[in-house]
């Protein structure tokens, strides 16, 4: 049996001189390495995500009691809007970008990423749609008027985006910054594909690919046919709005259900956008803390791939009470139901994972359970939401609300959580604190659940979303105030993170390479990385190279 | 290390109590006194009574899927945890097993292919069901931020509260809806009476309800049409027949405009441009912008289902309706004291 | 857990030699897929408002199919693609003459869309407010000569490069990738002639 050669990377730290400030800045904002740009999108979303949280808060506090007037409606609209328009674009797909940004080119033993100065661009496209979004509550009405952010909802359904009945700008501020974050998004999409295609380490074929590089290798695919119809619809919104096209214009005989469908056409897969990134580290992390292989390989990967295609023909879910007909919604409630199908043989083969296994329960662990828990939940109410029938007493109620945020918040948020704690060592060379981990789980969790377990109540008593107050004598207050009070335990769990992550920067346990003896090439070079990775190219024969090294007597190409 | 996860499993053994206990608790309070006039599970038509059957047969499927994947994954995390004393050795690597895939694919597909069969009969029983003979058709007109209710085959046009009569499950009596929108989007949900359908501007819809017992109902808008979405209240009055037959001979009557104690008011109605906007049979009844106000005194509340019509709201609606309703589309009216008094006279007179 | 790194190398000499494909053509072919995605959206907004408009002129009134036109932007593929083969080929010469070709009958191309729409907006009074059919035709006629006019751009680009002999057969791959690019913008056209000539009018 031929023994693998093992080189060691350079073990010897050169001093450095140190840099200005100005210096390291110019560093940064010009760089086109993946790791810095993964880490300007990291930190960008972070920063969207308070903003975010603190119009939730806002909105909270209104909704605690009925016929509050905490918010005028007028405020209240603008804060929902904003919320979910900025959570979508500026925190989630970021985010998302950034992890994969850091991870893929470390973890299929390349170099950076296929086109260095395309991935600068389509950051800098992303951050500078974000600004144009909140550039909207300081221009037009102004400042002291309350700006004129947009008020039409995230999905800015025609006509309410015409020019009659959205005067002034605010509607062009949200189509033109998420003009400009569709184009990052593309191009960021473009550069994931011909990484993964063409930029792999010798040895490692599709079959051997870390299972986080399959992921966003269908993440981006599905990106290439998502963002772009969105991209036609805002166009043609703006056709509409600046150059007197009529093609929502229901006065010209245009039909409004025509964006409906153009929106969901993206707005459908672009949850699976958001949520495969997230079932990417749960592949990761799952094994590497129950110390077994990930069961199922072949089949998580056509799971995806088979979610991927599928969640492009589910769209017209989201539009079971406009009127389609009852074939057409039938049609729509089988494809619903089969895109399941994959997700649960996701969650089953999680779970056959940890099966046999020596669980670990570290904080990245800990956020990786509750997602299992979580995701199942929010799957159960997907179900119960593609039952057209069920569909049109919980469409556009607050049972809505509660599982796209159980999804969101429950499932992506809390994987998004793991990725930090798993490779914040990775990233900056030290591990973040243990114990404030799992002040930030246990607290996250009860703060989740008093919120959004309850939110669904509501829904079934009939309260529609989008709502700035409601009727006191329908059964919805004593849900709607324990609702807004779980916000004030998940605000501390998020201070909490990010107390943990300053004070790790400076003072955390020095990382090593490779804290969680794991098995994909991101841990085989230091903590942080070099500028070019690799001190040689890597060579893999398994999906799991460091297994390979740590168990000569036992490789996994033996057995695959 | 033990200590932290019976924590976790305990705290997730409540996470599933709690869900089910809501679940359960909205389920059989509805079954007795409703705990909110507005709860899905509380049925009182066919069309809300065929969702809920097929709601409840969805719930119990996800009732099971549930425990056993809740269960399955809530015994791994305890039973296959790192111990104290364990060595450091690697647990054995299973990689896969194809028979264990088929057999976790193959369950949930009979399971959609169940649950689709019910489903899409319940689609085309509700979607597709024809109206009987003795059905009333009534146009419903979607207004930023107000209900339009044009009784074509009775020759009247109300606002902001529907009646309807009472249907004999044994003789249907049941009221299609004829959906359609003035402006934006908006959805007319009614929860115990029908699941939700959309009024969207040039695309009618259908709906149909046919309550089983008399009383009032309550709903919504329920699609975001702008600032005052949330105050663009549902107020479905079912009625007995006779009283339903009362209530629309007069709502057919015209309004006599002769009646000498309200005659000021009248005369600002049409001085003040009120007309413009507002209808009222027998005085003039051109406006189409604004609810028709021929029997505005036969109805409970003002500004769809806001406040109650009284002698003191209808001044201050009129005075300024943004003060009940900002974002109204209704403007505030120059009035002084007197000239309120008298509208509002004049408006309390309209029965 | 090491504290040095351990990069694994080395493959065995039985594995097959490592090949990839190329990143400029995967690059290339992801963004035309994205495209394609925005152009069906156009596409299926046009075919659904044929016969809606409710009033201004019909597609049979005011057409005229732009057959020149479209002879000459479909000819320009075939000049391309022997231009690729002749700098794979060593001939810079004859690929400068073929890519010059392309260039100048995709700019007869505009020329023609440009003095239809001309004709169009000065003669008949017809433009993108007119009606549906105005709206949808300016629309997806003008999404892709927009993206006819980059094309030209590029390839305008390659031939300042070329007239000053700095292009090389090496650099063959990546005119290819910009001639997928050009492809991509012909075949769009096939369908948009198709969809506008053919069923609208």
């Amino acid at each position: 049996m031929e023994r693998q050669k093992i080189m060691a990377s350079d073990s010897i730290a050169l001093p450095v001189p140190r840099k200005g400030a100005l210096s390291v800045t110019y560093e940064w904002l010009a760089s086109a390495d993946h790791k810095k740009i993964g880490i300007m999108y990291i930190v960008y979303a972070l920063l969207f995500l308070v903003i975010m949280g603190i119009e939730a808060i806002l909105m909270r506090i209104q909704l605690a009691h009925a016929h509050a007037t905490f918010l005028t409606p007028q405020t209240f609209n603008r804060l929902f809007t904003m919320h979910g328009t900025t959570g979508v674009f500026f925190v989630a797909m970021p985010i998302l970008f950034g992890f994969g940004n850091y991870l893929v080119p470390l973890m299929i033993g390349a170099r950076d990423m296929a086109f260095p100065r395309l991935n600068a661009f389509s950051f800098w496209m992303t951050a500078f749609g974000g600004l144009v979004l909140y550039a909207s509550l300081f221009a037009g009405g102004g400042f002291l008027h309350g700006g004129s952010a947009p008020d039409v909802g995230w999905f800015a359904y025609a006509p309410l985006t015409s020019p009659v009945f959205s005067s002034g700008h605010s509607t062009d501020y949200w189509n033109l910054s998420l003009l400009l974050a569709g184009i990052g998004s593309i191009g960021g999409a473009v550069n994931f594909i011909a990484t993964i295609l063409c930029m792999r380490c010798p040895g490692m074929t599709l079959s051997r690919m870390p299972l986080l590089a399959w992921m966003n290798l269908v993440m981006g695919g599905l990106v290439l046919v998502t963002i772009s119809p969105l991209t036609a619809a805002q166009i043609m919104l703006m056709f509409d709005r600046y150059l007197g096209a009529h093609f929502f214009d229901t006065g010209a005989g245009g039909s409004v259900v025509m964006w409906m469908h153009f929106f969901w056409i993206f707005g459908h897969p672009e949850v699976y956008v958001l949520i495969i990134p997230c079932f990417a580290f749960v592949s990761e992390i799952i094994p590497v803390f129950s110390r077994k292989a990930m069961f199922g390989y072949p089949a998580m990967v056509a799971a995806t791939v088979s979610i991927g295609f599928v969640s492009l023909g589910v769209w017209a879910h989201h539009m079971f009470t406009v009127g389609l007909p009852s074939y057409g919604n039938a049609f729509f409630v089988f494809t619903t139901l089969l895109v399941g199908i994959p997700t649960g043989i996701k969650i089953f083969n999680w779970l056959a994972t940890m099966w046999g296994g020596k669980i670990r329960f570290a904080t990245p662990m800990l956020f990786c359970v509750g997602f299992l828990f979580q995701f199942l939940v929010a799957g159960l109410t997907g179900i119960m939401l593609a039952t057209a029938p069920f569909d049109w007493q919980l469409s556009n109620s607050y049972f809505v609300v509660a599982h796209f945020h159980y999804v969101i918040v429950g499932g992506i948020l809390f994987t998004i959580f793991a990725a930090f704690y798993c490779w914040f060592p990775k990233m900056t060379g030290r591990m973040l604190n243990e114990t404030l981990g799992k002040w930030h789980f246990w607290i996250m969790v009860i703060g989740f659940h008093l919120t959004f377990d309850l939110m669904h109540v509501p829904g079934l008593l009939g309260m529609p979303r989008r709502v700035y107050t409601y009727e006191p004598g329908r059964g919805w207050e004593i849900w709607n105030l324990l609702s807004s009070i779980g916000v004030i335990f998940q605000s501390i769990a998020v201070l909490i993170f990010v107390y943990n992550m300053v004070q790790s920067y400076f003072k955390g346990k020095i990382a090593g390479n490779d804290p969680w003896d794991a098995w994909t090439l991101e841990w085989a070079t230091t903590s942080p990385p070099p500028v070019y990775n690799f001190a040689a190219v890597p060579a893999v024969h398994s999906r799991r190279p460091l297994w390979d090294i740590k168990h000569p007597d036992d490789p996994d190409w033996k057995y695959e | 290390m033990r200590s932290r996860v019976f924590w976790c499993r305990g705290l997730r053994a409540l996470q599933a109590a709690l869900l089910f206990c809501i679940a359960a608790g909205t389920v059989s309070a509805s079954a007795g006194h409703p705990i909110s006039p507005t709860n899905i599970f509380a049925p009182d038509s066919t069309p809300a009574h065929a969702i809920y059957r097929l709601s409840t047969f969805v719930v119990e499927i996800e009732g099971v899927i549930f425990v056993v994947v809740f269960s399955l994954i809530a015994y791994a995390i305890t039973k296959f945890r790192q111990r104290r004393h364990d060595d450091n050795e690697e647990p054995p690597q299973v990689y896969g097993s194809n028979q264990v895939e088929l057999a976790w694919t193959v369950v949930p597909v009979l399971i959609v292919v169940v649950l689709f069969v019910t489903t899409a009969q319940v689609i085309h029983r509700v979607q597709d069901a024809r109206a009987p003979a003795g059905a009333i058709n009534v146009m419903v007109v979607a207004h930023q931020f107000w209900w339009e209710y044009r009784y074509t085959d009775y020759g009247f046009v109300t606002a902001n509260e529907l009646h309807v009569p009472v249907s004999d499950p044994k003789n249907p009596t049941p009221t299609y809806l004829a959906l359609q929108s003035a402006d934006v989007d908006h959805s007319f949900w009614v929860p115990r009476l029908a699941g939700k359908t959309d009024l969207i501007p040039n695309h009618p819809n259908t709906t149909w309800i046919d309550p089983q017992e008399t009383g009032l109902y309550l709903g919504q808008c329920s699609q975001y049409c702008g600032t005052q979405h949330a105050m663009m209240l549902l107020r479905v009055y079912v009625d007995n027949r006779d009283d339903f037959d009362r209530w629309v001979h007069n709502q057919q009557q015209q309004q006599a405009a002769t009646d000498p104690s309200v005659a000021a008011g009248r005369a600002l109605f049409v001085a003040k441009g009120c007309f413009a906007c507002h209808s009222i049979q027998g005085v003039m009844s051109i406006g189409r912008i604004g609810p028709d106000l021929t029997h505005l005194a036969s109805r409970d509340t003002l500004g769809s289902g806001e406040v109650p019509i009284t002698p003191e709201n209808l001044r201050r609606w009129v005075h300024d309706p943004a003060a009940f309703k900002p974002g109204s589309l209704m403007p505030a009216q120059d009035l002084s004291d007197d000239e309120l008094n008298q509208i509002s006279a004049f408006l309390l007179s309209l029965h | 857990m090491s504290s040095m790194s351990a990069i694994p190398v080395g493959l065995p000499a039985s594995e097959t030699p490592w090949k990839l494909p190329s990143r400029g053509k995967v690059g290339m072919l992801s963004l035309i897929v994205a495209e394609s995605a925005i152009f069906t959206i156009f596409v299926a907004a046009y075919l659904f408002y044929i016969g809606k408009s409710l009033s201004g002129p019909a597609p049979k009134d005011i057409l005229s199919v732009p057959a020149f036109a479209t002879i000459c932007l479909l000819s320009s593929s075939l000049t391309m693609h022997w231009a690729i083969a002749a700098l794979r080929k060593g001939k810079t010469g004859s690929f400068s003459a073929f890519w010059f070709v392309t260039f100048v009958l995709g700019a007869i191309f505009i020329i023609a869309t440009a003095r239809e729409w001309h004709h169009l907006i000065y003669d008949e009074g017809f433009t993108l407010q007119t009606n549906l059919f105005g709206t949808t035709y300016y629309s997806l006629v003008g999404l892709h000569a927009s993206h006819v006019i980059v094309g030209l751009v590029l390839l305008l680009t390659v031939m300042v490069f070329a007239l000053l002999g700095k292009v090389k057969p090496e650099h063959s791959e990546r005119c290819e990738v910009i001639s997928l690019y050009w492809h991509f913008v012909d075949a769009v056209w096939v369908v948009v002639f198709t969809v506008v000539y053919g069923l609208g009018r």
